[in-house]
C-alpha cells in the first residue's frame, strides 16, 4: 500500500487529490477486487494465448499486445478458485507492474472508485497464507466490500515462485 | 565563449561525445600501431597515428584531464619527431609505441569513469617516451616545431624570415560539438609567436535569444612569427571542417583596422536574424564533401527502427494472410499489390538491417596486442595472421563476439602453440601460427581461430574427464567426442594453472556465449598438427530462419541452421531402451529422440514418430537428436522477440516471435531441450536456467531449477 501511495504522490498527476486515491474494481466470481489505476495500461477483451510450457496453472501463456510479448495470469486461478473457463467476454487487464508489462485475466470489470485514504482499511491479521501478501486493503463500496491488491507483491518474483512450489 | 564551465547538460554531452570519439581513435591508433609493429611507418600511417593523439590531447584539455593531457604530450612528442624523420622508427621504439597507447587507453578510461588513476601509473612508459625524445637529441619542446608533414602542399618546410600571418577564424557550433575549444588553439597558436587576437562579437545577439549550443563569436589574429605557413595552418588541423578560416600572409605593415573591416563585411549579409544565420552556415557546411559519407547515429534509434521495421514485417505477413484468405481467386490486382508490398518490405528490413552491419575489424583489431602479450608472458614466439575483417556482421553480435574470442585465441596461444625448444624438437619452426578469419556463410558468418600447435591432447583429456566423473571410464568415445569434452565445464587441459589459463573455466562459458548467440562451435584437431575452431554464427540477432512445426495445436519454430534432415520413420526403425529412451536407426546410426508433446507436456499431439515425422537437429556439441513433431508447417523468417521482457526464461524455449496470424509461436533452444530430458542423469546441466544476467565468461555453477 505504501508503495502505491508513495508512488501517486511522487507522480502528483493522479486525478485525485492527494487525500484521495483512484482504483479501477473488477469481478472474480462473486467478489470484488480493486487495483491502483495507475497501473492500469489497457483493458481488452479475451483472446486465445500461446501456452508457455511447463510453467504453473496460472500463468495462462502470451499474447501478442501489438508487437509485445505479453504473459497473461488468471488472478482467479493465482487465488485458488480453479482456472477460468475463459470466454470473449471475459476482461484482460493489461498493467505495468516492476517494468514489465502483464495482463491479469478477470471475469469483467466494474468501476472506477475514487478512495478517501482514511477509508482504506488495513486486512486483519490472519492466517498468513501466501495470498494474504499481496492484499493491501479493504474498502467498502455501497455496502459492498472490496478488496484491494497489491499488484509489486503479486507478482514479485518470490511471491510469484512461493505460489510455484505451493502448486507443486 | 571560451568557459565551457562544467555543469548542465551540453557539458555533458560534449563529454559523452568527446569519449565516443576517444574510444574510436584509440581503437584506430592500436590498429595503426599494430601495422607498426611489422613495417616502418609510412609519413601517412604516421599522420594519422599523430592525430589521433593529438585529438585525444585537445579534448583532453577542454575538459581539463591534466594526466591525459601530459601524456598525451610526450606520446604525441615522439611521434611528432618520428614524422618529422629526426628519430627513425626501430623495434624498441615501436613497442614502446603500443605500450603507450595502452596507457593512453587506461588513462582515457579512468577520466571517463572519473577515476583518479595513481600517481605512479604509466610513468615508466612516460619516461621511455621521454628517454626517445632526448635521445634525439631534445627534450620535449612546447612547439609543435617545424616538420615536413609528407602531404604535398605541406611540405614547404623552408624556415623563413619573421612573417605575420592574419587569421580569421570563425567557428561553427558544430566545432564546440566536437568538444574543442577556440582558446586553446589561441594558447597553441602564442607558442608559434606573438599573437594578437581581435573578438567579433557583431553576431551576439540579446541574452534571452542566445542560444547557449551556437557559435556567435569569431576572432581575427595576426601572429608575428618565423613559421611557415603550414605550420600556423596545423594549429586548425582539427577544426578544418568545423569553422571558416582564412589564413592570410601580411606584410609587417599592414593595420588591424583593414581586418576588422574585411570580417565586418563577412558578416555584412548575416545583420538580420542572427539565428538564422548558423543553421544556413550548417547547410552549406553539408554541401561540402566531409571526409567519407557517413553520419553518426544513436544506436537507440537505429534499435527503433529495426524494430519497427520488424514490426511492419509481421503486419505485413498478417495482411498477406488475410488477402489469400479472403479473396479466394479474386482480387487479382489486390493479390498483386500485396506481393509487392511483401518484396518492398523485404527489401526495406534487409536495407535496415544493413545498417548496423559492422566490419568484424573491430574485434579483431583487438587481437594482436594480446597475443604479443600473451606469447612474451609465456616465452612463446607466436604470429597472428587475420584474414576477412571487412566481413560485416551485426553490431549486436559484434558486442557478444569480443569475450568468446579473446578466450579462444588465449587459449590457442596458451594451450595451441609449444613453446619454441618442443617445436624445434617437432621439427616445425619456432614461430608458431594462429589464424583468425572470417568469411560469410549462407545466412551466417564464419569465424575460424586455426594454430599449428599441439593439437588436443586426447590422452590427457578423455583421463581427467574420467576422473572428474563426466563420462564414464568404461565409455570408448570418437576422437570428435574427445574433442568436445573440451567444452565441459571444469576441464583443463593445462598441466599448471597459470594467470593465463588453465581453470577450466573458458571453452564451456565460450560455448554458452556462442549458442547465447544463436550459434555453434565447432572443434577440429589433428595430434602434432594443431587445433581449429569454427565459430557459426547468425548475422543479426534480430531475424532468425525458423521452421515452423506442429505440435497438437502448438506451433514452434526450430532455428534453421540446426537442422539436418525431416524423417518418417518405419515403426521398426524406433527401439525403446531400458530406462526410458528412445531411439531411431538411420542409416545404421542410433539417434537419441525427444518427443515435444513430452517435455511441453502437450495434449492431443501425435505420439508415434511413425504417424508424425522426426526432425533431426544437430546440438551445439555435435550430437544429432531427433524431435518428434506432428508436422512441418513450413520455413519462414522470423523476427526474434525476448521472453524476459516481460517474464522470466522458460527452460527450452530462446524466444518467441509472433506469426502472420497475429498469434506468438515460441523459438525452441535446442542444447536446452537436450538438457531438459537429461534431467535425471546425473550429472545436472548448468545451462538449464542459466540466468540472462549472468556476465559474459563469469562462470556460475548456477544449481538447475526444477523447471
Amino acid at each position: 500500500m505504501s508503495a502505491s501511495s508513495a508512488k501517486l504522490d511522487h507522480d502528483g498527476k493522479a486525478a485525485a487529490s492527494d487525500a484521495t486515491q483512484q482504483f479501477i474494481s473488477f469481478r472474480l466470481g462473486d467478489e470484488e477486487y480493486a487495483i491502483d489505476i495507475m497501473a492500469v495500461r489497457e483493458i481488452k477483451g479475451w483472446t486465445s494465448t500461446t501456452t508457455l510450457p511447463n510453467q504453473p496453472e496460472f500463468i495462462l501463456g502470451v499474447l501478442n499486445l501489438r508487437g509485445t510479448i505479453v504473459p497473461i495470469f488468471d488472478l482467479r486461478c493465482r487465488f485458488g478458485m480453479g482456472l477460468t473457463n475463459a470466454t470473449t467476454t471475459h476482461v484482460v487487464i493489461i498493467v505495468s507492474v516492476l517494468d514489465r508489462i502483464m495482463g491479469l485475466l478477470v471475469d469483467a470489470v466494474s468501476d472506477i472508485l475514487t478512495i478517501n485514504r482514511n477509508e482504506i482499511q488495513a486486512v486483519p491479521e490472519m492466517d498468513r497464507t501466501v495470498s494474504a501478501e499481496f492484499l493491501s486493503g479493504i474498502i467498502t463500496v455501497k455496502d459492498s466490500m472490496v478488496v484491494l491488491l497489491s499488484l509489486e507483491n503479486l507478482f514479485n518474483r518470490e511471491t510469484v515462485a512461493g505460489a510455484e512450489a505451493a502448486a507443486a | 565563449m571560451a568557459d565551457l564551465a562544467p555543469g548542465g547538460d551540453e557539458y555533458a554531452q560534449f563529454r559523452t561525445t568527446f569519449f565516443e570519439e576517444c574510444t574510436e581513435l584509440l581503437a584506430d591508433l592500436e590498429q595503426r600501431l599494430d601495422q607498426m609493429q611489422s613495417n616502418v611507418a609510412q609519413a601517412e600511417e604516421l599522420n594519422a597515428v599523430f592525430r589521433a593523439v593529438h585529438s585525444i590531447k585537445a579534448g583532453a584539455g577542454a575538459f581539463k584531464f591534466i594526466r591525459l593531457v601530459e601524456f598525451c604530450h610526450s606520446f604525441e612528442a615522439v611521434l611528432d619527431k618520428l614524422r618529422s624523420g629526426r628519430i627513425a622508427q626501430d623495434d624498441r621504439i615501436s613497442a614502446v609505441l603500443v605500450r603507450a597507447s595502452d596507457v593512453l587507453a587506461a588513462l582515457v578510461e579512468a577520466a571517463q569513469a572519473n577515476r583518479t588513476v595513481a600517481e605512479g601509473f604509466g610513468a615508466d612508459v612516460a619516461e621511455e617516451l621521454q628517454m626517445i625524445l632526448n635521445e634525439a637529441g631534445d627534450a620535449i619542446a612546447a612547439s609543435p616545431a617545424l616538420f615536413a608533414g609528407g602531404q604535398g602542399p605541406n611540405a614547404d618546410a623552408l624556415k623563413l624570415a619573421r612573417r605575420t600571418f592574419q587569421i580569421k577564424f570563425k567557428p561553427h557550433a558544430e566545432l564546440f560539438r566536437h568538444a574543442n575549444e577556440p582558446l586553446l588553439l589561441v594558447r597553441e597558436l602564442k607558442q608559434l609567436g606573438e599573437v594578437v587576437a581581435e573578438c567579433d562579437i557583431s553576431r551576439l545577439p540579446a541574452l534571452p535569444s542566445l542560444d547557449p549550443d551556437d557559435a556567435y563569436l569569431s576572432w581575427t589574429f595576426r601572429v608575428v612569427t618565423d613559421c611557415t605557413r603550414s605550420v600556423v595552418a596545423d594549429v586548425f588541423e582539427f577544426v578544418n571542417e568545423d569553422c571558416d578560416l582564412e589564413i592570410e600572409a601580411l606584410s609587417e605593415s599592414t593595420g588591424g583596422s583593414q581586418a576588422t573591416a574585411a570580417t565586418a563585411h563577412d558578416r555584412a549579409a548575416s545583420t538580420a536574424g542572427a539565428s538564422m544565420e548558423p543553421a544556413q552556415a550548417e547547410l552549406a557546411e553539408s554541401k561540402r564533401p566531409v571526409g567519407g559519407s557517413s553520419i553518426r547515429v544513436d544506436l537507440a534509434r537505429i534499435d527503433r527502427l529495426v524494430n519497427m521495421v520488424g514490426e511492419l514485417v509481421i503486419t505485413q505477413a498478417m495482411l498477406a494472410e488475410r488477402i489469400s484468405d479472403q479473396s479466394g481467386g479474386q482480387g487479382h490486382q489486390l493479390i498483386q499489390g500485396q506481393e509487392d508490398l511483401a518484396l518492398h518490405t523485404r527489401e526495406l528490413q534487409e536495407c535496415v538491417m544493413a545498417i548496423r552491419m559492422q566490419p568484424v575489424k573491430s574485434v579483431f583489431a583487438r587481437m594482436p596486442r594480446m597475443v604479443r602479450e600473451i606469447a612474451a608472458k609465456l616465452n612463446k614466439k607466436v604470429r597472428l595472421i587475420t584474414s576477412g575483417e571487412q566481413t560485416e556482421v551485426d553490431k549486436t553480435v559484434i558486442e557478444e563476439l569480443a569475450d568468446p574470442l579473446t578466450h579462444m585465441i588465449r587459449n590457442s596461444v596458451d594451450h595451441g602453440i609449444e613453446d619454441p625448444a618442443t617445436r624445434r624438437a617437432n621439427g616445425k619452426s619456432e614461430e608458431g601460427t594462429i589464424e583468425l578469419s572470417a568469411v560469410h556463410r549462407g545466412g551466417n558468418i564464419l569465424i575460424q581461430v586455426t594454430d599449428d600447435g599441439a593439437g588436443i591432447d586426447r590422452g590427457r583429456l578423455l583421463k581427467k574427464a574420467i576422473d572428474r566423473g563426466l563420462i564414464a571410464s568404461a565409455a570408448n568415445p570418437t576422437d570428435e567426442e574427445i574433442d568436445n569434452l573440451i567444452f565441459a565445464a571444469g576441464l583443463s587441459t593445462a598441466e599448471q594453472v597459470t594467470d593465463v589459463s588453465g581453470r577450466g573455466v573458458g571453452m564451456d562459458v565460450v560455448r554458452r556465449n556462442i549458442s547465447d548467440l544463436g550459434g555453434r562451435i565447432q572443434v577440429q584437431s589433428i595430434a602434432g598438427k594443431g587445433t581449429r575452431f569454427t565459430l557459426i554464427l547468425p548475422l543479426t540477432l534480430a531475424v532468425l530462419d525458423g521452421m515452423l512445426v506442429a505440435v497438437g495445436k502448438e506451433k514452434y519454430i526450430l532455428p534453421l541452421t540446426s537442422i539436418l534432415e525431416s524423417i518418417r520413420p518405419e515403426r521398426n526403425q524406433v527401439r525403446a531402451l531400458a530406462g526410458g529412451g528412445e531411439v531411431v536407426s538411420i542409416r545404421g546410426e542410433f539417434i537419441r529422440l525427444i518427443y515435444l508433446y513430452r517435455i511441453f507436456d502437450v495434449p492431443g499431439a501425435i505420439t508415434e514418430p511413425w504417424a508424425g515425422l522426426i526432425v533431426l537437429v544437430e546440438t551445439d556439441s555435435g550430437a544429432k537428436v531427433g524431435i518428434v513433431v506432428d508436422e512441418l508447417i513450413g520455413q519462414q523468417q522470423v523476427v526474434i522477440k525476448s521472453l524476459q521482457t516481460n517474464f522470466d526464461r522458460v527452460a527450452g524455449i530462446s524466444g518467441a516471435t509472433i506469426l502472420g496470424n497475429g498469434k506468438v509461436a515460441l523459438i525452441l533452444d535446442l542444447d536446452q531441450l537436450f538438457g531438459l530430458t537429461e534431467r535425471s542423469a546425473p550429472q545436472a546441466n548448468g545451462r538449464i536456467g542459466r540466468e540472462s544476467s549472468t556476465p559474459p565468461l563469469v562462470e556460475t555453477e548456477a544449481a538447475a531449477p526444477d523447471c
